[in-house]
C-alpha cells in the first residue's frame, strides 16, 4: 500500500516536472552588456532578444515583464518646512538598497498581467522596488510617495507598457530606455514570463554601465589621484588664463 | 551639442555652458568683478549639483584673475607686499571654507547655506555700493566735491599692533585687520564658489584706503591664490571639481571679458558702480525670494552612497 503510494507520488512529481521544463523555456538575451559613457553620451537605447516555448495545455496568451534595476545605495529624501518666514529643509527620512534606476517594461499594463499580491510576491512594478526605509523615523508615506515621483520626473524610474513586442509567435522584443544622468554600475535585468496571472519562467540579464575614454580618466584621476587631478585642474586654467593675457594683450 | 561631464555625471549643452561663462565674462569685464556670484546660481539653475558648481568655480576664477593679474603687473598696478598678506590669510579662509562645505553638504543643508549666505552678502554689499554711488551720482550733479577726510582722525582699527610698511600703496598698516578680512573671503569664496572681489575692493578702498590705482590688481593678486588654493583643497576633499566644466566655462569667459572690458571703458563709474550693485541685488532678490517662498517642490533626494 505504502509503496503503491510511493510511485504514485514519484510519478505525479516527474509529471509536473515534465510539465515545468515544457513552459519555463525562456531565453532571452541583450544586444550587449556594457554601455559606455563617453563624452557625447546622452542616454542609450539597449534592446533585449528573447524566445520561449509556450507550455503544451495552454490557451491564455502570454504576458512578458522585464523588470531592469540599477545598482542599489541609501537614499536621503528631505522636506522642506516653513521656518519664521524661511523653507528650509527640517524633515528627512533615509531609505537604503534602493535601486538607482528602475524599468519596468512589459507588453501591457502590469496591472492586468498578473493580481496586486502576485506582483508584490515577486517585486513587479515600481513602488514594489522600493523597500520602506529602514530608520526608525515613523514610516511616512508621503516620503516615498515622492521618492518615487522625484525619481520618474528625472527619468530614472519608469514604467512602459508597450516597450515589450511580441515580434513574431513566441518571439519578443524589449526597449530599456537609459537617460543621459543613468547612474554608473552593474544593472540588473529581469527578464519574467507570465500566463495566466501566474509566473512561469523567469531569466536574469545584466549589463554594466561605465566611463570610457576621456571620460574616465578624468573620473578615475579625480577619485584616486585627487591632488594630482587639482593640481593639474590648476594648470591647465592657469595656462587658459595667461594665453588670454597673451593674445588680449592691449598695451 | 552636448558633452557628459564626468563629475557632475550628465550631459548638458556645451553651447549653453560656453554662452554661460561668455554672459558672466562680459559682466566681469564690464564691472571688473569675478562674476562667480553670478555663475555659481546659473550652473545650479542648469541642472548641476550645486557641489559641483561651487567647486568648479575655483578654477574657472583662477583663469580670469590670472589674466587679470598680467594685465595689472604689466602696468605696475599691483602691490605684491599688501597681495602676499592678504593671501596667507585668504589660503587659511579658504581651506576653513572647505571643511565647512563638506559639513554642511554632509547635513544636507548646503544648498540653504548658499541661498542665505548669497541674500546676506550679496544684499549688503549691494546696498552698499548702490547708496555710495548713487550718493557720488547726486554730488557729481550738484558739483559739489566729497569731503576730504580730516588729518590726525584715525579708526581704531589703526591704532593696532604688528604694522607693516606697504611702499607701492604708500600704507603703513597693521596686518591683524587685513589677516581677519583676508580670511573671511577667503572663506565665503570656497563656500559659495565665488572669488569675493566685490567685497575685497569696496573692503580695501574705504576701509584700508589702499589707492584706487593698485586695489583692483592687488585683490585679483590674491584671488588667483585664493582660488588655486580652493580648486585644489576642493579637489582632494569633495571630488566635486568637474575638469570639463571648467575648461569650458575659462573658454566662454575669456571671450566674454574681453568684450566686456572694452563696454566698460566707456562708462561712466559711478553709473557703473550703481548698475553693479543693481546687479547685485537682483542676484540678491532671487535668493531671497527662493527662501521664503513655499516652493514648488518641497521634497529633495539625495543619493548618499551607492555600491558600484
Amino acid at each position: 500500500m505504502i509503496s503503491r503510494l510511493l510511485i504514485a507520488l514519484c510519478a505525479a512529481l516527474s509529471l509536473t516536472g515534465a510539465a515545468r521544463a515544457q513552459t519555463s523555456n525562456l531565453i532571452a538575451t541583450l544586444s550587449r552588456d556594457q554601455v559606455l559613457i563617453q563624452s557625447n553620451f546622452t542616454g542609450e537605447t539597449l534592446a533585449l532578444f528573447g524566445t520561449f516555448t509556450p507550455g503544451a495545455n495552454s490557451t491564455a496568451p502570454y504576458d512578458i515583464v522585464v523588470t531592469v534595476r540599477g545598482p542599489r545605495g541609501a537614499v536621503t529624501v528631505r522636506r522642506k518646512q516653513q521656518f519664521g518666514p524661511f523653507w528650509l529643509n527640517l524633515d528627512n527620512r533615509r531609505y537604503i538598497a534602493i535601486p538607482s534606476f528602475i524599468a519596468v517594461i512589459s507588453n501591457r499594463d502590469i496591472e492586468a498581467i498578473a493580481s496586486a499580491e502576485v506582483r508584490d510576491d515577486l517585486r513587479i512594478g515600481t513602488a514594489a522596488l522600493i523597500p520602506p526605509q529602514t530608520a526608525a523615523r515613523g514610516n511616512d508615506p508621503e516620503f516615498r510617495a515622492s521618492l518615487q515621483r522625484i525619481r520618474e520626473n528625472e527619468g530614472l524610474f519608469y514604467e512602459d507598457e508597450e516597450g515589450v513586442r511580441i515580434i513574431a509567435a513566441n518571439v519578443f522584443q524589449a526597449n530599456i530606455a537609459l537617460p543621459g544622468i543613468a547612474p554608473l554600475g552593474r544593472y540588473d535585468v529581469d527578464v519574467t514570463l507570465f500566463n495566466a496571472g501566474a509566473l512561469v519562467a523567469a531569466q536574469q540579464l545584466n549589463f554594466t554601465v561605465t566611463k570610457s575614454g576621456a571620460e574616465q580618466i578624468v573620473a578615475r584621476a579625480a577619485f584616486i589621484y585627487p591632488l594630482a587631478y587639482g593640481i593639474i585642474t590648476t594648470i591647465i586654467a592657469l595656462i587658459f588664463g595667461w594665453l588670454a593675457s597673451v593674445i588680449f594683450r592691449r598695451d | 551639442m552636448q558633452i557628459y561631464l564626468p563629475i557632475a555625471e550628465l550631459p548638458v549643452d556645451m553651447l549653453l555652458v560656453l554662452g554661460l561663462g561668455a554672459a558672466v565674462g562680459f559682466i566681469s569685464g564690464l564691472f571688473g568683478v569675478g562674476g562667480g556670484f553670478l555663475l555659481t546660481p546659473l550652473l545650479i539653475f542648469i541642472g548641476i549639483p550645486p557641489a559641483v558648481a561651487v567647486a568648479t568655480q575655483g578654477p574657472q576664477i583662477a583663469a580670469s584673475s590670472l589674466t587679470g593679474s598680467l594685465h595689472y603687473w604689466r602696468r605696475r598696478a599691483l602691490d605684491f607686499k599688501l597681495g602676499s598678506v592678504l593671501i596667507v590669510g585668504g589660503i587659511f579662509g579658504t581651506l576653513l571654507g572647505v571643511l565647512f562645505f563638506n559639513q554642511m553638504r554632509r547635513i544636507g543643508q548646503l544648498e540653504t547655506v548658499i541661498a542665505i549666505s548669497y541674500v546676506v552678502l550679496l544684499g549688503g554689499i549691494g546696498l552698499l555700493i548702490f547708496l555710495e554711488s548713487s550718493r557720488a551720482l547726486a554730488r557729481s550733479h550738484s558739483g559739489k566735491t566729497p569731503p576730504a577726510r580730516r588729518a590726525g582722525r584715525h579708526q581704531w582699527y589703526e591704532g593696532l599692533p604688528f604694522k607693516m610698511r606697504f611702499h607701492r600703496s604708500g600704507l603703513y598698516l597693521s596686518i591683524i585687520p587685513l589677516l581677519v578680512i583676508s580670511v573671511f573671503i577667503g572663506f565665503v569664496g570656497a563656500v559659495l564658489g565665488i572669488g569675493g572681489g566685490f567685497i575685497l575692493v569696496p573692503a580695501l578702498i574705504y576701509i584700508f584706503r589702499v589707492p584706487s590705482n593698485v586695489v583692483v590688481g592687488t585683490s585679483l593678486f590674491q584671488i588667483l591664490f585664493s582660488m588655486i588654493a580652493a580648486t585644489i583643497l576642493h579637489a582632494v576633499s569633495s571630488h566635486a571639481v568637474d575638469m570639463f566644466l571648467a575648461i569650458l566655462l575659462i573658454i566662454g569667459g575669456v571671450f566674454g571679458a574681453q568684450f566686456g572690458a572694452r563696454t566698460g571703458a566707456k562708462l561712466r563709474s559711478e553709473i557703473f558702480r550703481l548698475l553693479l550693485a543693481m546687479l547685485i541685488l537682483a542676484v540678491a532678490a532671487r535668493f531671497a525670494s527662493d527662501i521664503v517662498t513655499r516652493p514648488a517642490e518641497l521634497f529633495s533626494v539625495t543619493a548618499t552612497e551607492t555600491a558600484r
